[in-house]
Parts: structure tokens; sequence; C-alpha cells
């Protein structure tokens, strides 16, 4: 059911604070039931903090945020994922007070159809083989595939995926390219902030491209060749 | 007498033995400021006065609505563990985002009206707390006597201690509490509501010392001060054991209460201070403490 349907996130008017400093400047933005979305932009475009936004985990934020139909913008940051989220951070953020398969089980489930932990590990391997270790002694790889793992068992079927490919080898890369892409088959709406841009193209729907805490550019896939240059000037690859 | 090596084991277990005892409730308190510090990193120097109102709400219990001892063991630590979530609640998390000197100064200062309170209500002389009925007497053993209620303690608190280091360390819950001290804000991404599991944790910790204040009663005097002589010890033996160890905090509880016990065989004049010899030991070597992880 890859069918592109529903609208699962919609941003209105998003204005974001870190203390005094006004880091998003009204973005708009939506996202469509399985769709793939990519956010690209400089390092301290306001890609990150966008995601973050959306899960409230930023000083201050206003305006909208529509999530499954739901306004959450005066929502506690812990209700959120119940909506059906899951945020993968730019850190990955694994705990290394607890072992790989604790990590795995942490997040509580938020909907009922999540992945069973026999399909995480025919997923990642890796991730069974070393479910005794400490959570933060895994490779960075295996970082990223935990923190992947975690989401996709609790369930939640819209994914904020935060630099998932940043500073990993070509082979995970190309790994995690063909997990999103099933991820995808499985229906999930997926919400990327890439800075490789090799890596999204071939398997987004859409990208947002961010400048300064505003979107500037919307560019669907089928329009990437005729804007390859202007996302160039953007981007500067 | 009965000797070996000229040393007269009557008196080394007797004093062992009250080491063990000083040691279950060192293990105790210890354990709840762990507790509290490795979640909220608050210093709770109102872990003594809430020792001491353990003890006095046992004593008021009994002798204002007859409330005996092992119904007291219950309710009294849930009303103390009350009182800790009414404190996070409304006078901590008001500036939980403050630096930490402000939370231990109010900790500090609910600490000194509380033993103020008590004092001008009962005085400062100590009251008694008779041993409940069950477990007067005790038994002959080849080295020593082992009074019953003493028993009681050291096995009391160690369930108790084991109990809580199982559920921290082995269970789900206490999987979102060491995350949670980890990361807050990626549990609450995670659909955890991370203040409620702090003001329940903060309630669990000052309720283990409201729990030590009963199990006290009996034995050591109830009064005003009993918390706050007992708390520079417990202090120290967290030094020792290291900021925020479960395990480590359980452990150095009891071994110093033992070490203290021989202390007062070998060389009583050094029994007071020995602790804190070890304390500066510790920090000269092994700054984190004995169980702490190195920053």
């Amino acid at each position: 059911m890859s069918t592109v349907g529903d609208e699962k996130l919609r941003i209105s008017d998003l204005h974001a604070f870190y203390g005094e400093s006004h880091i998003l400047h009204g973005i708009d933005m939506t996202v469509m039931q399985g769709e793939l979305v990519t956010l690209l932009g400089r390092n301290g475009a306001g890609r990150s903090t966008t995601l973050r936004s959306i899960m409230n985990m930023v000083g201050k934020r206003t305006g909208s945020i529509n999530i499954n139909g739901r306004e959450t913008i005066d929502m506690p940051a812990h209700k959120i994922a119940h909506l059906g989220m899951g945020f993968c951070p730019e850190e990955r953020a694994i705990f290394s007070s607890l072992n790989v398969e604790e990590n795995l089980m942490l997040p509580p489930a938020v909907r009922s159809d999540g992945m069973s932990v026999e399909e995480i590990y025919e997923m990642f391997p890796n991730l069974y083989e070393r479910r005794m270790s400490q959570g933060t002694r895994l490779s960075g790889g295996e970082q990223q595939m935990l923190a992947l793992a975690r989401i996709l068992r609790t369930g939640a079927n819209i994914l904020l995926l935060d630099e998932i490919t940043e500073g990993l080898a070509p082979v995970i890369v190309k790994t995690l390219g063909e997990v999103l892409l099933k991820l995808k088959e499985r229906g999930l709406t997926i919400l990327l902030v890439e800075q490789n841009f090799r890596f999204a193209a071939p398997i987004a729907d859409r990208h947002y491209v961010m400048e300064h805490g505003h979107i500037v550019e919307e560019v669907h896939a089928h329009e990437l060749e005729a804007k390859a240059e202007m996302l160039n000037t953007y981007l500067g690859v | 007498m009965a000797t070996f090596l000229g040393i007269n084991l009557f008196g080394l277990f007797g004093q062992l033995l009250v080491g063990l005892i000083n040691g279950s409730f060192y293990a105790l308190l210890s354990l709840g400021l762990a507790i509290i510090f490795g979640l909220l990193k608050i210093i709770n120097f109102a872990q003594g006065a809430m020792y001491m109102l353990g003890a006095f709400f046992a004593w008021m219990a009994l002798h204002y609505m007859g409330i005996n001892y092992w119904a007291a063991l219950i309710v009294v630590p849930l009303a103390v563990g009350f009182i800790g979530v009414m404190m996070e609640r409304y006078l901590l998390r008001p500036i939980a985002n403050e630096d930490h000197l402000y939370s231990l100064l109010l900790t500090f200062g609910i600490a000194l009206i509380l033993q103020g309170a008590f004092t001008h209500m009962f005085g400062s002389s100590g009251m008694s707390y008779a041993i409940p009925e069950e477990l007067k007497g005790g038994n002959r053993l080849p080295f020593m006597y082992l009074p019953n209620y003493r028993a009681w303690i050291i096995v009391a608190s160690l369930i108790v201690c084991a109990g809580t280091w199982y559920m921290i360390e082995k269970t789900k819950l206490g999987a979102y509490l060491r995350a949670g001290t980890e990361n807050p804000s990626m549990m609450q991404a995670f659909g955890i509501n991370v203040p409620l599991i702090v003001t329940l944790t903060f309630g669990f910790g000052v309720g283990l010392a409201g729990f030590a204040g009963v199990m006290a009663a009996p034995v050591y005097s109830v009064s005003p001060d009993m918390g706050s002589n007992m708390l520079i010890v417990v202090f120290a033996i967290v030094v020792i054991g290291g900021m925020g160890s479960i395990g480590g905090a359980i452990l150095t509880g009891l071994g110093m209460g033992v070490v203290e016990g021989l202390t007062k065989y070998f060389y009583p004049e050094a029994s007071t201070t020995v602790i804190f010899a070890v304390m500066v030991i510790v920090l000269l070597t092994k700054p984190a403490g004995l169980f702490g992880k190195e920053a």
C-alpha cells in the first residue's frame, strides 16, 4: 500500500525559538500519507529544528502543527509520540545505561501494528548478534540502525529522521536506503533531514529546501533535473 | 569468655551486629539519596528530616491513632512519600531549571524547618517507641546474643534494598528511570511522561527514608535531631560509594556500617571519624567514588 493519500502532517506559520534566538521564521509544509519528503539545506538552515519543533523539543514554538488532523501546538511533548510519531534524532540518542535489546524495547508502543522484534532482527541482523552489548558500544552504523529500529517497533507511522546517513560508510548508507524503501512500501510516512543529496534524491517524492529558517523552494521528484542548478546554488554541492 | 587469638568474640560480634544495623539504615538512606540524585540531580538535604518524620509519624500513629508498628511500616512510608511528591511538585519543580544550588538550599531549609517544628512540639530529649510484641526477645547464638528486632532490621532492609535494586536495574520501569536520567527530552519524544516519573521517583526516594524512620523508631530514640545526625554520615557514604550508583549506595552503606562497628571494637576513639577518613582516602584515590563512573 504505497498509495499517497491523506494529509498526515500540516505545518503552518511555524516559528521556533531557543531562548532568545528565533530559529524558524514561519514554516509552511505538508506531508501526505505514504510520502517520503526531505528537508534539504545547509547546516544551520533550521532543518533539525523543524523536526524538533514537531516533537515539541524546542524552547518555544508558535503557529500550527497538525498531526493526523490533531492540532498539537499546545500539546505536551510526551503526548505527541502517541499520535503515531517516531523521532530519530541526529545524535541518535542511544542510551548507554541500557543494552541493545533494552534500548530496542524502551519506547512504549504508540500504535498496535508495529514491527515485531523478530521482523526487526531480520531487517537488522547485526542488532540481533549484539543484543546483549551496551548500547553505545555499537559502531556508528549499528547505533543508527538501533535508533531506527526502536521507533519501528513502536508502530509509529510518521517517522522524523534526522541525518541518518551522517558519518556512515557507503555500504551502510546503501543498506539504510533499502530499509527506507521497504518502510515506504509498508505505507509509512517519512520526513527526512538529509545532507547527502545523492542518498535522498532517488528515494524521495518531494523535497523542501530550507535557508535561514525559511522554506525557500519545493521540488517534486520529477522536477529534479530541471531545477538542478537552483538546488546546487542553495545546497552548495 | 570465648576468645580467639586474644580477641573477645562476644564483643567483636556484638559490635559487628551494631555495625550491620547502622549499615542497614545507612544503606536505606543513601539508596534514597542516590535514586533522587540520579534522576533529578538534586542533593536532597531533607532526606534526614524525612527519616525523622518517618520515626515521628510511627510514634504519633501509635499514640494518637492506635496504628501499630506493622501498619505503620506500610502507611508511614506512603505518607512521607506523599509529602515528597508535594515537595517536588510545588517547591522543587518551579526551580528545576535554576542552578542546583537552589534546590540544595531549599531542601536544607525544609530540613531545618521540620527539625525546628518537631523540637518545638516534642522537645529535643527524644521519645521511646516499644518494640512490637512479635519481635521481642532474641536468640543465643554461639558467639553472641541476637535480639529478634535487630535481626529483623537487617533482613527487612536487605529485602527492601534488593527489591529496589532489582526494580531499577532489571525492570521496564527501571529502564525508563535509567534512560530518563540520561536523556529526559528524548524519553518525552518517545511518549513517556518524564515529569510524572520525576515526581514519583522523588516520592519513592523520600518514602525509603520514611521506611527507615519507622524501622529506627524502636531502636534509636525518636528525636528531632535523629535525621541531621544521620545525614552527615550518609552523605559521606554516598560520596564513598559514588553519586548516583544504586548498587554502590547499598553496598557502601552496609560496608561502612561494618567498618564503623569494627572500629568501635578495635579502636573505639576513631569510630565516629573512621567513615570520614575513608571518604578522604577514596576522594584522593578514586574521586568518582568506589562504584561511580569516572566523568
